[in-house]
């Protein structure tokens, strides 16, 4: 499987990413920017990090970047997108998906590894999950708040689009299990089609056990399926 | 413009070192000149004060690259791998402005390694805040810590490890310390000393601003009533455009266009220019005008001494111009030729080919003042505590009032606030002894860890000094790593005054004496006086970065106990110091007598027999004992795992309090499986390494034999509340 992961000005998970997709097997190219033309791909990654120093707001300037006009255009034709953490945030900001990431409730930077419950696991990025399993994953955001208003909300839910919700080790999904004020505890969520996921846990942080676990393994092994 | 000894003074010179200007020049400097003498003359710079005593620490060793004197300190770690690193103090500016200083703090530390052609790895932070209902300290701690995570977290360098600390000694002064730490192949360290004639000079990074003039100068003198005028001395920093910087620079060293590289700190383009120029004993010529500014009308004297942020000069090979250009243009970035190399040993700069000043490179550098201040001995304080005779406490109340205090609280209120693990490679996060970080795409990697103990330095420095090596070699040693070296930060009060001088003169003795006799030289470091306000000084605060190697890691070891049912050993003996403990100052308010005695012979071989274990996986867990004695360090061991202990008292014992609290050096906790326990006591004896078998870990409670039963969960809670309700 062929991915590219896009780098930005100020991209800084860029190499953790790459390193996770060749772990996994995926043939990755590096794509700058400013290029104005993608190599084939059947996976784009935006990954984490603080395009543009979040300036104006965060994904706000990368969204309006050279090489995301040739994403939009992949991803309209159906090419899968995985944007986290920065990365969701800049496909808020593109309208590849709806809603937006406010700053986290309290204010801080968030860095700690978090439990999330995989609620749909019929979709191209998570397969190979169990429905409901529990992940421990690290989140590291300022601004991973996630808010739609009720439609989309109401549509994300009807349609089966919300990713992972935010819960305990035991899976309970509530205030107390929600680190960021995201509404209804709401860690990543999908578009209509499914081809595009927005995330803010970081799961390729989470592909070797000397360095935390492998919960994320299985988001990558999903996609080559 | 008539330099009056008024300028003069507000130049932070004195009237004799302005004479001795007059003498170098053989006649009287103008405004700019003026101004760069004070850049290179204050204390900051020119280590004036300390340059004597810096001097005998050593820093030499076959682990040792490249010593004092450059950006920062390298150490090889085997095959074709380096690691370079350095501290660097922060303090004034902090004060002044939490959020700024703190950050570019972090953004200069990161500067310094990134130029010797290493990617950094790992950040780390030591900061001391005056007591808690002291009406800064908050607003200091938030604007600190989101400046340290602001800076660290954009950048993408994960903060790993540090301490926090609380006394009223910072109420006014308070230290912000940050270490940065990176890898870099050893065949590719880049050095600042210029070469060759008529090579280009060139200005990269951000544009030049009025902020941070005089910067350095403000961080060698005392802070008075009017410290908050100073705000526009404190740098803004920018993490994005550093970002830039740091991945164009290294972009740029993976060819051989660098002759010489430096990064623009404290004094700017003039201490970059001159350093580079007087390690090459050359001469320098800078075309001001083609200064990249930010801001209109900029005079040549606020170019030279600005401390705008994110800058770097760089002495390029000829030829070269044109690639390295398109690298920093790719990168959105400056990239001027501003000068050139010259053979007149001067520092000779213009604006509009008009000279503006001229000045003998040696004089800034190599003939900057050196002074051998006057120092005093501190003399041993022989005053004893007896518990007995105190009012009797509870070992539970002890325990509890120590755990939930602010210096012993969990500090995770801090550290969720940095990005641990970006780059993927951190092992251990903080709250264990040290931070591991894994070598990118190898099996080895480093430990890191930053320690001071300000009260024990105060009481004796001389045990102090030595202490603190030891603890942050102890540190290393229990999670497994062979210490390798270190970089250190000295904090203290007014040079000018010889109580503190002795200080510092003492602490030095201490430090060189353990680091000799460890094998453990001191590789970069900063000093950092004047840390005061209206005559109080500050404790004597110096603060120790180690880093060591872990040949191959497997699985790290961290402080929190593994599984129930296991052994619990003491290695190192108990003798029950408690003058200078958390116990006496926290339950008894008492801060008399000597700190625990250091020896460093029970140092280096209890260290090196656990070393021993641990590579022999014989270990599960470990923990060195510092503050608050034994019963304080199995607390921590107990609540970061959840799981509990169950500890039976030495036959005979016939003072608890002692026993529990007292803070005597070269001890380490481990735990070991039971079935071991053969193996290891052959290992200890055969090493002549005392140790007492204390216990047994359990399930659900901290439990001491006829004294204390309590819940982990309570346990857990006490020592996580504090933050939270601040």
């Amino acid at each position: 499987m062929k991915s590219s992961v896009i780098v930005f000005p100020g991209s800084n998970c860029d190499r953790d990413i790459a390193v996770a997709l060749e772990k996994m097997q995926f043939k990755n190219k590096m794509v700058w920017h400013k290029d104005t033309s993608l190599p084939k791909s059947d996976l784009i990654v935006i990954p984490g990090g603080f395009s543009y120093g979040d300036y104006l707001r965060s994904g706000a300037i990368a969204g309006k970047s050279l090489i995301i006009d040739e994403v939009v255009k992949a991803a309209n034709s159906g090419c899968l997108i995985l944007g986290i953490c920065n990365g969701f945030q800049i496909l808020t900001e593109t309208g590849l998906l709806k809603g937006t990431l406010l700053r986290n409730k309290n204010l801080k930077f968030i860095n700690k590894d978090v439990n999330i419950k995989v609620i749909n696991n019929s979709t191209k990025f998570s397969n190979k999950y169990k429905k409901d399993e529990i992940l421990k994953i690290n989140i590291a955001h300022n601004e991973g708040n996630y808010f739609t208003n009720s439609n989309h909300l109401d549509e994300l839910k009807k349609e089966n689009l919300i990713a992972f919700k935010y819960c305990d080790e035991k899976g309970n999904i509530n205030e107390e299990t929600n680190p960021n004020g995201s509404l209804e505890n709401i860690a990543g969520i999908y578009n209509q089609k499914k081809n595009i996921l927005g995330m803010m846990p970081h799961p390729e942080r989470m592909v070797d056990e000397i360095i935390s676990n492998k919960d994320g393994i299985n988001l990558f092994s999903s996609l080559l399926n | 413009m008539k330099i009056t000894n008024e300028i003069v003074e507000k130049h932070g010179l004195n009237l004799d070192e302005f004479n001795k200007i007059k003498k170098i020049l053989k006649r009287e400097p103008n405004l700019l000149e003026l101004g760069i003498f004070s850049a290179m003359w204050n204390e900051h710079c020119s280590y004036k004060s300390s340059r004597i005593h810096l001097k005998k620490l050593p820093t030499k060793g076959k682990q040792v690259i490249q010593g004092p004197g450059e950006n920062a300190g390298v150490i090889d770690i085997g095959d074709d791998d380096a690691i370079v690193f350095k501290i660097e103090s922060h303090n004034h500016p902090s004060y002044i402005e939490p959020y700024q200083g703190a950050a570019t703090g972090v953004g200069g530390i990161l500067r310094d390694v990134f130029t010797m052609g290493a990617r950094p790895i790992a950040l780390l932070n030591s900061i001391h805040f005056g007591e808690p209902k002291h009406p800064k300290t908050k607003s200091l701690l938030n604007g600190v810590v989101s400046g340290i995570g602001g800076y660290g977290n954009c950048i993408g360098i994960p903060t790993v490890a540090g301490e926090t600390k609380f006394d009223e000694t910072y109420n006014e002064n308070i230290l912000v310390n940050a270490m940065a730490v990176g890898h870099a192949k050893k065949n590719k360290i880049f050095y600042s000393k210029a070469k060759g004639l008529n090579k280009s000079v060139v200005y990269v990074g951000s544009k030049t601003g009025r902020d941070g003039i005089h910067g350095a100068s403000m961080a060698s003198a005392e802070f008075d009533e009017n410290s908050e005028e100073k705000k526009p001395t404190v740098q803004v920093g920018d993490p994005f455009t550093e970002k830039l910087l740091m991945e164009a620079c290294l972009e740029l060293m993976k060819d051989n266009s660098i002759i010489s590289i430096q990064d623009m700190g404290a004094a700017g383009l003039t201490s970059s220019s001159v350093e580079m120029a007087s390690k090459g004993s050359l001469g320098i010529e800078l075309d001001l005008e083609k200064v990249p500014c930010r801001e209109e009308n900029m005079t040549p004297y606020e170019m030279m001494l600005s401390e705008s942020q994110e800058r770097m000069l760089i002495i390029l090979e000829d030829g070269k111009d044109k690639a390295a250009k398109k690298i920093f243009e790719k990168w959105d970035l400056d990239f001027v030729i501003i000068g050139k190399t010259t053979d007149t040993n001067n520092l000779t700069l213009k604006y509009n080919d008009s000279i503006q000043g001229e000045i003998p490179i040696d004089a800034l550098a190599s003939k900057a003042p050196i002074y051998d201040r006057k120092w005093i001995r501190k003399k041993p304080q022989k005053d004893k505590v007896n518990i007995k005779e105190l009012k009797k406490i509870k070992i539970e109340d002890a325990l509890i009032k120590i755990l939930s205090n602010p210096n012993h609280s969990n500090k995770s209120w801090i550290t969720n606030q940095y990005d641990q693990m970006v780059m993927c490679d951190t092992a251990q996060k903080s709250g264990s002894d040290a931070a591991i970080i894994r070598i990118h795409n190898k099996d080895k990697a480093i430990a890191v860890s930053v320690d001071s103990s300000a009260n024990y330095c105060k009481s004796f420095p001389l045990t102090g000094g030595k202490q603190i090596v030891c603890e942050n070699w102890r540190n290393l040693i229990s999670v497994g790593a062979k210490p390798l070296a270190i970089t250190n930060c000295l904090n203290f009060g007014n040079p000018e005054n010889k109580e503190i001088m002795g200080e510092f003169a003492e602490c030095l003795e201490g430090i060189k004496e353990a680091c000799e006799f460890l094998d453990y030289p001191v590789v970069s470091g900063n000093v950092s006086f004047y840390n005061g306000t209206n005559k109080k000084n500050i404790s004597p605060t110096p603060v120790i970065g180690g880093v060591g190697l872990i040949k191959k890691l497997s699985k790290p070891i961290s402080h929190n106990f593994e599984h129930n049912n296991s052994t619990i050993l003491v290695i190192g003996k108990t003798f029950g110091h408690l003058e200078q403990s958390v116990l006496l100052k926290e339950i008894y308010s008492i801060n008399k007598g000597m700190p625990p005695e250091v020896n460093l012979r029970n140092e280096k071989n209890n260290g090196e027999c656990l070393l021993k274990l641990i590579n022999k996986n014989l270990i599960l867990s470990s923990h060195d004992i510092s503050t608050g004695g034994l019963i304080v360090s199995l607390a921590e061991m107990s609540i970061g795992s959840n799981t509990g202990i169950k500890i039976h008292k030495p036959k005979g014992l016939t003072n608890s309090i002692n026993y529990f609290f007292g803070e005597d050096q070269a001890r380490y906790i481990i735990e070991i499986k039971t079935v071991d326990l053969s193996k290891v006591d052959k290992i200890l004896k055969d090493n002549n390494v005392f140790y007492e078998n204390i216990g047994m870990t359990q399930s659900d409670f901290f439990e001491i034999e006829d004294e204390l039963k309590i819940n982990i969960k309570d346990l857990y809670k006490i020592n996580n509340e504090w933050y939270n309700n601040y």
